[in-house]
């Protein structure tokens, strides 16, 4: 019999403000630690939050970017529990009434399929700090953890779906999508590599037709693929505990991405009791219709409605445009490089192929690709106009990718442009069918089904000779014309 | 000069009587005369203070000044001070020097200001006795061998004893209003949101709101005018434009409608003491004002809703005072587990860890509907129970306690009783409503307090009803045998 599989996630999605939730001290990273907490963020007796309006304003962003109900009251409330790296004793979050209500997200399967799923809501909180538990000792030599509260207090949006996916895919699909919406609205640089963008996974399995199984939770997945990885390990494992006979413990996992193991962290026993309440150091969140309409009326371009447009524009199918906006990145340099090189179907090629596999085998974002929009837009303009080759441009792309300069740069350093000067390549077809002459008997004798064939050894030798520089086309036409001559 | 209202040393100091270091040093001579006994102060900042004279003298000289140059004020421990320890009458807090000053404290420096030092009170703020002090009790300047009420007992007594002409303190549930009523002087608890939070140790943050004590309800009112107004640091303080308190001192009671509500009175209540209060509302009568009786019926819930919300609510508070950044560590901690159960078990005080254990039990789940949420209705039914009161007076008056200071350690067992006491000033914390006590007589020779409540930011009306009140009697002028 076989097995269904129930989904749900819960995404933390850092946002994109200058200042924290509550404190003016910078989100900025990579600073000393502690540089960036002030007296609110390491939790001073006396002091007390203001909450920025900017991630009110971010939060709203997304409630509207995916058709969702805007909480017009929204209330802050107290998550209580001890925590190093957690100054005030509580993380000031939201529960009963948070600032976006319910909502949807509209999928593009890879087969093409469409998919909804829907989020149950969105609620604004702050982030925690971090414990440092590497190289600290006292004076007598003692380990100790130090904590960095730099981060405590940023704004953070956790989004929560209903369990509305059925595989991995889907799931990955999901967040991807939810990547493309946070990025285009630029409420979030969706740094996963940041941490600014992680994963908690909710896994239950079943029967068809029977009740929900007991659910396990992945916790802090940060890249799609580990995200992908665990879920289908989590799955696996649900099967193979309940298909022995046993059953599955509600307790929330921790997925170890160079081992592709999952270890369970804690179980529903040793759950906290938050003593939630609503935090009376601040007022109700009001948001006014107009400021609604305001940001609705400000939204950038969606995922959706840009796919839409490059499907249109640029001919690409349903599914090559999904991919292209998956995130803002990726979409603005896709459309960049097919504005320079003036052939989109090309660009695409290029970006969903050798690019990305790129990215991917360096696991590198767009951002930091070594390859720049304009480069490979100058790239595909070559391509067009033949001074390249398919096949000398990727020796191209790898040496741009290695810093070499601009594909421009590189052909002319390294004399890649093709030959299409007919004098000099006639002299060197001439010298070819002089020096080969029983080639050259044995291809005249031959049918011209076979000439096809026996046509490759001369045109082998003229790339050895040009170092690949020959074009193509005009060297069959060529050679077919002195050969057949 | 110690005899003197804040209003008279302010002309004083206007007219070169004296000096503000003359002042000052004078305040200081005080403290270390009868101090040692009293134990109204935990830090004296005598060089800060002095410095502080000497450029108010040289304010002064220039002709120019604010509402305080000058003059000498006591703050409550509960307040940040930068680079002064900062105690909140707790172990927790004993190696603490903030590492901020709170916005009251700074307005008040803002207005010329001489800072004496920091008052004695309860722990965080918990007690009605000033006997829950890291630092020991504080002794009430009429009788040294009873409490003067609490938290901000402290500076009640030093007030009392004319160790400082004017004191701040803090007022969750009567903290303010007690103390003044247990030793003859007057204190106001602003309208919530009144006066800003910021730096203020937080107890709870729906309640907590930050007044003026002093000598009469004028000098309350300079304060006031000084310590009021919005601060863009506390999300809860109120961008209400502040009155001319001084300025509403001398209305006339023509015409005033008091209500007087029957729950201030019950059958049970000593007989001195509601004499005590209805012979303040014959005073006012006398100047005008009709007497309108009126019933408060959700008020004698107000205690048990209060001792779910405070507690609930600092429970949370003081979940930061963890050993972590400041404050207490124990020595040694084996592990995280252990730094925190003893840091906490340390630093903090019986009184303190019952309302810590209260407060997260009514937050649990499974209690939370029974207590926090129900405790949250009470408190919406006793702020509707004023709004109707407040469509038909204008003010609402009644004893501020219903009992005088009692003998240090007498309840020290009996927390219930103690919380009992408070019956008269906690709705009106819980409705976020201005009052204030001033003296209105004596019982057995100890001082009792009258309460005047007003609708919110009436301050300026009941500023000028205890003024006129005032002005007809010598109450608030007598001093304590020992201290004059």
């Amino acid at each position: 019999m076989s097995w269904e599989t129930v989904i749900g996630l819960e995404v933390h999605v850092q946002l994109a403000t200058a200042s924290k939730l509550f404190s003016a001290s910078s989100t900025r990273t990579g600073d000393e630690p502690n540089s960036n907490a002030s007296l609110i963020d390491l939790a001073m007796p006396g002091t007390l939050p203001v909450v920025n309006r900017e991630a009110i304003r971010h939060a709203i962003r997304f409630g509207l970017a995916i058709d969702a109900e805007i909480g017009r009251r929204s209330v802050f409330e107290r998550k209580n529990y001890f925590y190093p790296d957690l100054p005030k004793g509580y993380q000031t979050t939201q529960l009963a009434e948070p600032i976006v209500g319910a909502g949807v997200v509209d999928l593009q399967l890879e087969d093409g399929t469409r998919k909804s799923v829907r989020i149950h809501h969105a609620h604004l909180e702050e982030d925690a700090g971090k414990s440092l538990h590497e190289a600290f000792s006292d004076e007598t030599g003692r380990a100790m953890t130090g904590i960095d509260l730099n981060r405590a207090g940023t704004p953070l949006i956790e989004i929560v779906s209903e369990p509305d996916m059925s595989n991995a895919e889907e799931a990955v699909a999901f967040a991807r999508k939810l990547h493309a919406i946070v990025t285009s609205l630029g409420i979030s640089d969706g740094d996963m590599s940041q941490g600014n963008m992680r994963f908690d996974v909710n896994i239950s399995v079943r029967r068809p037709g029977e009740p929900l199984g007991t659910r396990t939770e992945t916790k802090n997945l940060n890249s799609f693929r580990f995200m992908e990885k665990a879920i289908k390990l989590e799955v696996e494992r649900q099967i193979d505990v309940l298909e022995n006979g046993g059953e599955v413990v509600q307790e929330t996992r921790l997925y170890n991405g160079e081992t592709n193991t999952a270890r369970a962290m804690r179980s529903k026993e040793d759950a906290n009791d938050y003593r939630y309440f609503p935090c009376p150091d601040l007022l109700p969140v009001l948001v006014s219709e107009e400021e609604i309409n305001e940001l609705r009326d400000a939204l950038p371009e969606l995922p959706d409605a840009r796919k839409a447009r490059f499907v249109e524009a640029y001919a690409l199918s349903e599914y090559d445009a999904e991919l292209l906006c998956a995130d803002l990145a990726t979409a603005a340099y896709f459309e960049a490089a097919a504005k320079q090189g003036g052939d989109a179907k090309l660009a695409a090629n290029w970006v969903m192929g050798e690019l990305t596999a790129r990215l991917n085998a360096d696991d590198i974002g767009i951002a930091q690709s070594p390859v720049s929009a304009e480069h490979l837009g100058e790239l595909i303009q070559r391509i067009k106009d033949g001074t390249i080759s398919s096949k000398i441009a990727k020796q191209v792309f790898d040496a741009c990718w290695a810093g070499e300069g601009s594909p421009d740069q590189i052909i002319e350093s390294k004399g890649l442009k093709q030959m299409s000067d007919t004098g000099e390549l006639e002299k060197i077809v001439d010298d070819i069918i002089a020096n080969h002459p029983a080639q050259v008997e044995d291809y005249r004798g031959s049918d011209d089904a076979k000439r096809k064939k026996k046509i490759g050894f001369f045109v082998g030798q003229a790339m050895k000779a040009t170092q690949g520089k020959a074009n193509p086309q005009q060297l069959n036409q060529l050679l077919q014309q002195k050969l057949n001559g | 000069m110690h005899t003197k209202t804040l209003t008279e040393l302010r002309a004083g100091l206007a007219a070169r009587e004296f000096s503000s270091r003359e002042l000052t040093e004078h305040f200081l001579r005080r403290i270390r005369q009868f101090d040692g006994e009293l134990n109204s102060l935990i830090t004296v900042t005598e060089e800060q203070a002095l410095a502080q004279a000497d450029a108010a003298d040289a304010t002064l000289a220039r002709g120019e000044g604010g509402l305080l140059t000058g003059l000498p004020v006591a703050h409550k421990d509960i307040f940040c001070t930068e680079g002064v320890r900062t105690s909140c009458g707790s172990r927790m807090l004993d190696n603490f020097i903030a590492p901020y000053t709170a916005t009251v404290v700074e307005k008040m420096a803002a207005q010329g200001a001489v800072m004496l030092g920091k008052t004695n009170m309860d722990e965080f703020a918990m007690g009605s006795s000033n006997e829950t002090s890291f630092y020991g009790p504080v002794k009430n300047p009429w009788d040294q061998e009873r409490v003067p009420g609490g938290s901000s007992g402290g500076a009640a007594a030093t007030l009392a004893a004319r160790l400082t002409p004017a004191a701040t303190g803090t007022d969750t549930g009567g903290s303010i209003r007690q103390p003044a009523a247990l030793n003859g002087v007057t204190g106001l608890k602003p309208t919530y949101g009144r006066v800003s939070r910021w730096g203020m140790i937080a107890f709870a943050s729906s309640l907590d709101q930050a007044g003026p004590m002093g000598l009469s309800a004028a000098d309350c009112a300079l304060m006031l005018g000084a310590m009021a107004g919005h601060d863009d640091k506390d999300s809860t303080s109120l961008d209400e434009p502040v009155g001319d308190y001084l300025n509403d001192l001398n209305q006339n009671l023509e015409g005033l409608r008091i209500g007087v509500p029957e729950e201030f009175f019950p059958d049970t209540l000593d007989g001195a003491i509601a004499e005590s209060s209805r012979e303040a509302l014959r005073e006012l009568e006398k100047q005008g004002a009709k007497l309108v009786p009126l019933s408060l019926p959700s008020i004698k819930l107000s205690v048990p809703a209060y001792y779910v919300i405070a507690p609930a609510e600092a429970s949370s508070n003081l979940s930061r005072f963890d050993g972590v950044r400041y404050g207490h560590r124990c020595d040694d901690p084996v592990d995280l587990l252990d730094l925190y159960k003893r840091s906490r078990s340390e630093g903090f005080g019986e009184e303190v860890k019952r309302r810590i254990l209260v407060g997260t039990y009514a937050l649990s789940a499974g209690y939370y509907d029974a207590y926090y949420r129900r405790a949250q209705q009470v408190r919406r039914l006793i702020r509707d129970d004023f709004a109707r009161a407040f469509a038909e007076v204008d003010v609402i008056m009644g004893p501020t306690s219903p009992e005088t200071a009692f003998k240090i350690g007498a309840k020290v067992d009996d927390p219930i009783n103690m919380y009992m006491a408070d019956v008269f000033t906690i709705a009106v914390n819980l409705a976020g409503l201005p009052a204030l006590s001033m003296p209105s007589g004596f019982v057995n020779g100890l001082p009792v307090g009258t309460q005047v409540i007003g609708n919110y930011f009436q301050e300026g009306r009941i500023l000028n009803v205890a003024h006129r009140y005032q002005l007809a009697t010598d109450w608030h002028q007598r001093i304590p045998g020992a201290f004059a």
